[in-house]
């Protein structure tokens, strides 16, 4: 009857989102007076995961499962929540959680709801409260099946530490035939992702050119941040689509999100939305940003920035 | 080859969202309806598969009558025939299962639906469904290549990309990368003549039921206004991150 939650690694290494999740999990198991269940895939070491909340680890190692397979990794869960008779099943909001969680759902026949932001508010009926209308509104939404899936926005629950030990048990579910085969994997290496980033620097057109991006790598590099960029700036060419944040582009939720010579479309804050403070350096004072910002300097990138890197570089050095 | 692209009949970006009936239902009132972006791609994606391989091109949606204007509209872009399922849609799964009885009535090899709707933004209808038909299932697809039954294709991972083999029977998830922005069609005169024209079928719906309901609906706490910081004391702002807004 446990609360089962899949824990992500990559290259062996626990994801922050994995933490996330096993904290969420760890929370609605209490209001459901039960356990948690961890399922792990290829991962090194596992013990780190009793910190935050896991009571049990189901330790899977397969190379067949090297690369990432939503029919596969699917079929783990699957089996993993049927071994443990658990009734919900907590997965992140990882592009790859997102790939798989509609296909468990329908294995399980579970209800499933993604994007959920806060630990449920009712156990019965089992309420989570969700982002909808792209970071507009949130619905509270009821899962009425026996089983439940909930995927959870990344950055809204936190990491819970916890001081207890989780036992491992080693797990070999059967796996499906691969249908879909990765030829071949293209991540950036060496630099902080958009998906995995706690600060995010983003670049628009008033850079006025792909040749002024090294300020916005430097004040990415200082904060130990990733670049992203608006449509138009992809659009243009200046900077590749995978930087491209907003409605058609990457959805943002950092704690953190500086947004320099952006001026604040609609699909632009929808995308950014999520994210927790945001920051706006823009010449224009009624730029639409300034509505949706935390904090806000009128004034030219070009001076701005290069002295917001020497403070911070100033800040750092005495931390 | 046949083709099916999903349509999601979403309120425009640029609308406000309220909510009536004591928060437990979206106010439609003045609300502008598009096709969802994602599925834009997706249908654009479809055309020229259309054009270029002589696929056929259907598109399909769950909803009532107000969702027609959104599929004659895709039916203006190009697409060959509509089909609309008679019902409201409530959820996911009943939104999959009403349209794996189409995909399976229709005989589809193709199944192309955005990655997500930016009204509900479930992300779940492409999954779903490729699990209901056992189908191949490719999401985040930014690229979508077809050869007789095989087909490659390239999904945006975190931090990157890969790239796939599969072959049809296939459900893509799709989004921008598909095609570019600037490929979207936008219906020219001809075609919103030559739409009025081609069939809009409606079928009833099957027993399918939800397994989520929508209880009710909160819009995000007002937020306070922008702390301005002046450009000649950038100090300032790192304090402020550091010691109010702790995220440095």
């Amino acid at each position: 009857m446990s609360v089962l939650v899949y824990t992500e690694s990559d290259k062996g290494t626990f994801k922050k989102i994995a933490l996330e999740a096993a904290s969420y999990a760890k929370a609605i198991a209490d209001k459901m007076e039960t356990t948690v269940t961890a399922v792990t895939i290829n991962a090194d070491d596992t013990s780190v995961l009793g910190n935050y909340g896991v009571d049990k680890v189901l330790k899977v190692n397969d190379s067949n499962l090297d690369a990432f397979n939503a029919k596969s990794y699917a079929s783990v869960m699957q089996q993993a929540t049927e071994k443990e008779g658990a009734k919900v099943v907590v997965v992140s909001s990882s592009a790859d959680s997102k790939y798989m969680a509609p296909v468990l759902a329908v294995n399980l026949n579970a209800g499933y709801a993604s994007n959920v932001v806060e630990a449920p508010s009712n156990t019965a009926p089992f309420t989570v409260k969700r982002n909808v209308f792209t970071n507009k509104a949130f619905a509270n939404t009821s899962i009425d099946t026996d089983v439940k899936v909930v995927g959870l926005s990344k950055n809204a629950f936190g990491v819970v530490e916890h001081s207890a030990s989780a036992a491992e048990e080693a797990f070999s579910p059967s796996l499906p035939e691969s249908t879909v085969n990765v030829e071949s994997v293209d991540k950036v290496t060496g630099k902080v992702t958009i998906a995995d980033a706690e600060v995010v620097v983003s670049g628009g057109r008033g850079l006025k050119g792909p040749e002024n991006w090294g300020m916005i790598e430097d004040l990415a590099d200082v904060l130990g941040a990733a670049t992203a960029c608006s449509k138009p700036v992809s659009d243009l060419g200046w900077r590749p689509h995978s930087e491209h944040v907003g409605q058609t582009g990457k959805p943002v939720a950092s704690n953190l999100y500086i947004a320099v010579g952006i001026s604040g479309a609609i699909q632009h804050l929808a995308g950014i939305n999520a994210s927790k403070v945001k920051v706006v350096i823009n010449t224009d004072p009624e730029a639409p940003f300034f509505k949706a910002a935390d904090y806000g300097i009128v004034g030219d990138a070009f001076e701005v920035v290069p002295k917001l890197i020497e403070e911070l570089k100033t800040f750092k050095a005495q931390q | 080859m046949k083709i099916l692209v999903c349509i999601s009949h979403v309120p425009d970006t640029t609308s406000k969202i309220n909510f009536t009936d004591g928060d437990t239902k979206f106010d439609t009132n003045g609300v502008q309806f598009v096709i969802n972006p994602n599925d834009e791609f997706g249908l654009t994606r479809a055309m020229w598969f259309k054009e270029k391989q002589g696929a056929s091109v259907d598109v399909v949606n769950v909803g009532g009558p107000e969702t027609e204007p959104t599929l004659r509209k895709a039916l203006a872009i190009g697409a060959d025939t509509a089909v609309r399922v008679n019902t409201e849609a409530k959820d996911g799964m009943q939104v999959a299962k009403e349209l794996a009885k189409v995909v399976q009535d229709g005989s589809y090899d193709l199944v192309i639906a955005g990655r997500e709707s930016i009204d509900y933004n479930g992300g779940m209808v492409p999954g779903m469904l490729a699990a209901l038909l056992d189908a191949n299932f490719v999401n985040n697809c930014i690229s979508l290549e077809v050869d007789g039954t095989s087909a490659k294709a390239i999904r945006e991972i975190d931090g990157g990309k890969e790239s796939v083999s599969t072959s049809l029977p296939l459900v893509i998830g799709g989004q921008k990368g598909l095609v570019e922005e600037s490929d979207l069609r936008i219906p020219n005169m001809r075609g919103i003549m030559m739409a009025r024209k081609k069939p809009l079928n409606v079928v009833e719906p099957t027993s399918a039921s939800a397994e989520t309901a929508s209880v009710s609906f909160e819009k995000p706490a007002p937020k306070g206004d922008v702390k301005l910081v002046d450009a000649d004391n950038v100090g300032e702002l790192v304090n402020l991150l550091h010691n109010e807004a702790k995220v440095i």
